[in-house]
């Protein structure tokens, strides 16, 4: 569906995008992860024919984007960074023009705009100029515009910013709902989205590809990867720590204190587990065990732990 | 085409859909007017004709028509649409025609409505009609140039006011290439062949020609050329600019 080959995109002596290679098959929802300035937009950007790459190119449905940009642009659909749209227009005037450009005409683009008028609930402001809308409905819109031609590539810059909580939920639903017939990117930096939504993530810094895998496999790389979270009644005790940090495997203990109370986590050696002899030992001793629970990684730890590397280092290897 | 058409008309409806429509054809009827009526002696000329019309229209040209064209593309950048409406499946040609052709039908309603001075001279007088009607297209050629100066201006700011500025200088050198001050500055240090190609740049010359009643090929190339120089540029500029 989506093919990048080693993309790069210079702006001036800044290198916003440096050698990004990727494929996106029908059925992925790709999260695009990087920090502020790591070159997630510039690289939609040059996928969407917008930017003209400094090198590299993208190939859309077959099409080079480069020497073919107009078919390769009629099977994207792109929510550009910010989700403009015409301020003066109301939606309804906006996805008409929308339509025409898009080649739908009379039942035809009627249809359609019906269809994803239903789809993102945007019918009690269909006829409100789109400046006096929320932040949310702004959005909306802007999603409602990159479907109506149901692309077979859907290219969305932050679809979620400015959603409230219900409103995440519906947006993440519908993208779920399109994955099966669709190539989907996403970029953002909500953590918690790539893990509702996609599929698979890649994390960019520095205009590199530093890491790429399914959520899980990034978040097996958090050092929170198979740790255990043990509550102990009389979990301060200098005593049951030392226990715990003797143990075969145990790299080391930290007390640690959140929104779920305090409790004791328990590091592995090499991130391998240790559950069951942590709870013999819990057991052995006959400690008064209110939870145990094993971790499975946290994404913003790998996250934090990737993007803060300076630039020009080795990237991590990629976990295919 | 059929883009170039759908385009032409989101746009046209644009201007409609803001006062700026309403109080741009209004400034423009007015200020035709008090310009024709007082600073043109329309009356004590005593001569049933639309010259004094469509002398004074150039510099009216200079203050409004970059006041139209400067938001061209530079809104687009502005606001972020730009990213949007290129990423369509559009050719930068249909971008750029679509938009100029819009801004270059608002010029002729605008035009148009200054039908009121027609019927009163037609009313006082006998004219000569097809001089007038040579004189409404010239002038509706003179304004479609110097949009398309004020959109190729346009498509290399985000910054409007810049833009305005930018092409009411422009214009003003256009349209007083013939003149006394563009000449004057030239003359004494300028080779003839300069002086002589400046003077042939005049928007005053060729339009005033057109205003004679004659509609001379060349007066028309010349207007023609000019929008097709300057869109040309606008849809590169348009291209090189946009990532900025």
């Amino acid at each position: 569906m989506l093919e990048i080959r080693h993309l790069v995109k210079h702006f001036g002596p800044l290198k916003a995008v440096d050698d990004i290679s990727f494929a996106v098959p029908r059925g992925e929802v790709l999260g695009f992860l990087g920090p502020n300035g790591a070159g997630k937009s510039t690289t939609m950007k040059m996928i969407t024919g917008f930017l003209a790459p400094t090198a590299g190119t993208a190939i859309v449905c077959g099409n080079d984007i480069a020497t073919r940009p107009i078919a390769a642009k009629r099977c994207i659909g792109y929510l550009p960074e910010g989700a403009p749209a015409y301020p003066d227009m109301t939606p309804a005037d906006f996805l008409n023009f929308i339509g025409h450009i898009r080649g739908f005409a009379g039942s035809e683009a009627k249809r359609r705009i019906a269809r994803v008028v239903e789809m993102i609930r945007i019918t009690e402001v269909l006829h409100q100029p789109i400046e006096t809308l929320s932040k949310g409905f702004k959005r909306r819109v802007g999603v409602a515009q990159a479907l109506l031609h149901d692309p077979a590539v859907l290219i969305l810059d932050e679809p979620t910013d400015g959603l409230d909580p219900n409103q995440k939920y519906e947006m993440r639903k519908i993208i779920t709902a399109m994955q099966p017939e669709k190539a989907i990117i996403i970029s953002t930096h909500l953590l918690e989205e790539v893990e509702a939504v996609c599929s698979r993530a890649i994390i960019i810094a520095h205009g590199r590809i530093l890491a790429d895998g399914t959520p899980a496999e990034l978040a097996e790389r958090s050092r929170h990867h198979n740790a255990v979270r043990l509550g102990v009644v009389s979990g301060a005790d200098a005593q049951v720590r030392a226990e715990l940090a003797r143990l075969p495997g145990v790299a080391a203990v930290e007390a640690v204190s959140d929104s779920e109370g305090e409790a004791l986590m328990i590091f592995p050696d090499g991130r391998r587990p240790v559950v069951t002899n942590v709870a013999d030992l819990a057991r052995a001793h006959g400690w008064e065990v209110t939870a145990l629970r094993v971790e499975r990684g946290r994404l913003d730890d790998v996250f934090r732990e990737i993007t803060s590397q300076p630039p020009g280092s080795a990237p991590v290897a990629a976990t295919a | 085409m059929r883009n170039t058409l759908t385009i032409f008309r989101r746009e046209l409806a644009g201007y409609f859909a803001t006062p700026l429509a309403y109080v741009f054809i209004v400034i423009f009827l007015v200020m035709a007017g008090v310009l024709t009526f007082f600073l043109g002696n329309f009356f004590e000329r005593g001569q049933a004709d639309l010259q004094p019309f469509f002398s004074l229209q150039p510099w009216l040209y200079l203050v409004l028509i970059p006041a139209l064209s400067m938001r061209l593309w530079a809104e687009e950048r502005k606001s972020g649409t730009i990213e949007l409406f290129l990423t369509l499946p559009i050719r930068m040609t249909e971008a750029v025609i679509g938009k100029f052709l819009a801004a270059w039908c608002f010029a002729g309603i605008a035009l148009a409505l200054t039908f009121p001075f027609w019927i009163t001279v037609n009313v006082l007088g006998r004219p000569d009609n097809g001089v007038i009607l040579a004189s409404y297209i010239g002038s509706w050629l003179m304004a479609g140039a110097l949009f398309a100066v004020g959109a190729c201006v346009s498509a290399m700011t985000k910054n409007q006011v810049i833009a305005f500025v930018v092409t009411a200088a422009l214009a003003f050198v256009f349209i007083a290439a013939g003149s006394s001050v563009v000449l004057g500055m030239l003359q004494g240090w300028a080779p003839e062949w300069l002086i002589r190609a400046v003077t042939q740049m005049s928007f005053l010359g060729h339009f005033g020609a057109i205003t004679r009643g004659v509609i001379d090929f060349r007066d028309v190339f010349y207007f023609l050329s000019i929008m097709i120089a300057f869109l040309g540029a606008n849809a590169i500029l348009v291209d090189l600019e946009k990532a900025e």
